[in-house]
């Protein structure tokens, strides 16, 4: 574990450099523990790492590391929550996916095994973030792995479905965006009039089941 | 409609938000007698008319919207009032604080009105109303000097900073029509990005990041929450708000200094503005 400071008000604690379960256990941990906290403003994990953000008015830096320490060493023993499993329904394809033939394409797969594949995957939601409840996925078969769109497109529909490099998500709201969209679900991520948590949190093991058009 | 922003959500991928120039914002309500953290307006670039059916204290800081009042002052404005705010004289925002506060609901447990996502409301129309509250907790107040905006931004080294030359420092750069609240993209020089790739990871307010383009780009108050592309610096807490006060087309330079100066800074201009209690 590595921590530096990111800013003159917060702290990046790094669990390892490439993504392994033993990393994200750690960002679990971490996230959990040091919650709620007095003077802790934000929490920010991701792949392998969490940023801290506190008030540098009530806290500094070597504080801070202390508390981190301390909150990690505290939480060791503690078992993990259990995980929850939220299923997905999707339809893929046509109007709701329109790169799913890029994705077949890229991958050499044809439209059906690629939803197949998609659906037949169990994905952990290894971050929440980027943007509002947006969950990063992993799991995605490496067979279906496709880069971003070269240039994002500037209107991506709620509840679409996507892979964007080795990783799956899915859109909680219609923002901007660059990763494939493969389907798209009605179940809704988050309704930015109520107060989170939204339906997708960290640690939570998703499915995605392929329904027909008209399902939605 | 802003207040200091809602915080404690970033982990569901929700940053801050809150008032661009969060010191006005904070002078203002201190001003009129508030908390510091209460609801007010907003003006980014222009203005527009504020009618008041009943009496009511404000105050005006930021910057100069040509309302012809005093601005850093309680200032009294009677029933039938209408208070016009038109195009900034100077910098990016002008705020409106009202004595009790600006009495809209709290989504997350903040006022702040989140832009680029709708989260907290959106922002105000023409024809809207707006109630105003009872929440002051002390007597009006001022006037209060304002601070001026001179000389480069302060940053110190961000998480990747020994990637990084010192590009960033060598000449001004120009703030983009593209900015907004998500984040300010700067033109200019630009900057060699690191070889190989990074995973993303959380990203802080005020962080400078630096895409392939090599145009760095600011990250302000409706921030992303994590980001991949790397960052040789991060702008100190003192000088958020000259960012928000940064127009399209104002130039920028920046200045690397520690993270102990920078907590000297903060200290200063949270003593400047505790004068007024």
């Amino acid at each position: 574990m590595t921590i530096r400071p990111a800013s003159d008000r917060s702290l990046l604690v790094s669990f390892a450099t490439g993504i392994t379960p033993e990393a994200h256990r750690e960002v679990v941990r971490l996230t959990r523990a040091m919650h709620g906290l007095r003077g802790i403003l934000n929490l920010h994990p991701a792949f392998c790492s969490v940023l801290v953000d506190f008030d540098p008015r009530l806290r500094h830096h070597a504080e801070v590391e202390a508390l981190i320490h301390e909150r990690l060493e505290s939480a060791a023993h503690e078992p993990p929550a259990a995980a929850r499993t939220v299923e997905i329904p999707v339809v893929y394809g046509g109007e709701n996916g329109p790169d799913l033939e890029d994705v077949a394409r890229h991958t050499g797969l044809a439209p059906e095994q690629v939803i197949q594949m998609h659906a037949a995957a169990e994905y952990t939601v290894a971050f929440v973030g980027f943007s509002t409840c947006f969950p990063y996925l992993d799991g995605l078969p490496s067979a279906l792995a496709t880069p971003r769109l070269s240039a994002p497109r500037k209107r991506v529909p709620v509840g679409s479905v996507a892979i964007g490099g080795i990783h799956a998500g899915v859109y909680p709201l219609e923002s901007p965006g660059g990763w494939r969209l493969i389907g798209r679900t009605s179940l809704r991520l988050f309704d930015p009039a109520a107060t989170p948590p939204p339906l997708l949190r960290m640690d939570d093991r998703v499915r995605f089941i392929p329904v027909p058009e008209g399902r939605l | 409609m802003q207040d200091l922003g809602r915080f404690g959500w970033a982990h569901f991928g929700i940053s801050a938000s809150g008032a661009a120039d969060a010191l006005a914002l904070r002078a203002g309500n201190l001003l009129v007698g508030n908390a510091e953290n209460a609801a007010a307006l907003e003006m980014t670039l222009i203005g527009g008319a504020f009618e008041f059916e009943a009496a009511a204290v404000i105050a005006l800081t930021g910057s100069d919207f040509g309302a012809g009042l005093p601005h850093w002052t309680a200032v009294e404005i009677p029933a039938g009032h209408v208070v016009r705010c038109g195009p900034t004289r100077s910098g990016a925002r002008c705020y409106m604080a009202v004595r009790g506060g600006i009495a809209v609901p709290k989504v997350m447990g903040s006022a702040s009105v989140h832009v680029m996502t709708g989260v907290g409301g959106r922002p105000l129309r023409a024809g809207d109303t707006l109630p105003i509250g009872d929440a002051a907790v002390r007597r009006a107040r001022g006037p209060l000097e304002p601070l001026t905006s001179a000389g480069p931004v302060r940053v110190t080294p961000g998480p990747q900073s020994d990637a990084f030359a010192s590009e960033l420092y060598a000449a001004p750069y120009t703030v983009s029509e593209e900015s907004n609240r998500m984040g300010l993209r700067l033109r200019g020089l630009a900057i060699p990005s690191p070889a190989g790739s990074m995973l993303s990871e959380g990203v802080p307010l005020g962080a400078i990041q630096v895409p392939p383009d090599g145009q760095p780009i600011v990250l302000f108050v409706e921030h992303q929450t994590t980001g991949g592309y790397p960052k040789p610096a991060n702008v100190i807490s003192a000088d958020f708000w000259r960012l928000g006060q940064l127009r399209p087309r104002d130039q920028v330079t920046f200045e690397c200094i520690t993270i102990d100066q920078a907590l000297d800074l903060l200290r200063a201009q949270e003593r400047w503005l505790y004068s007024l209690l």
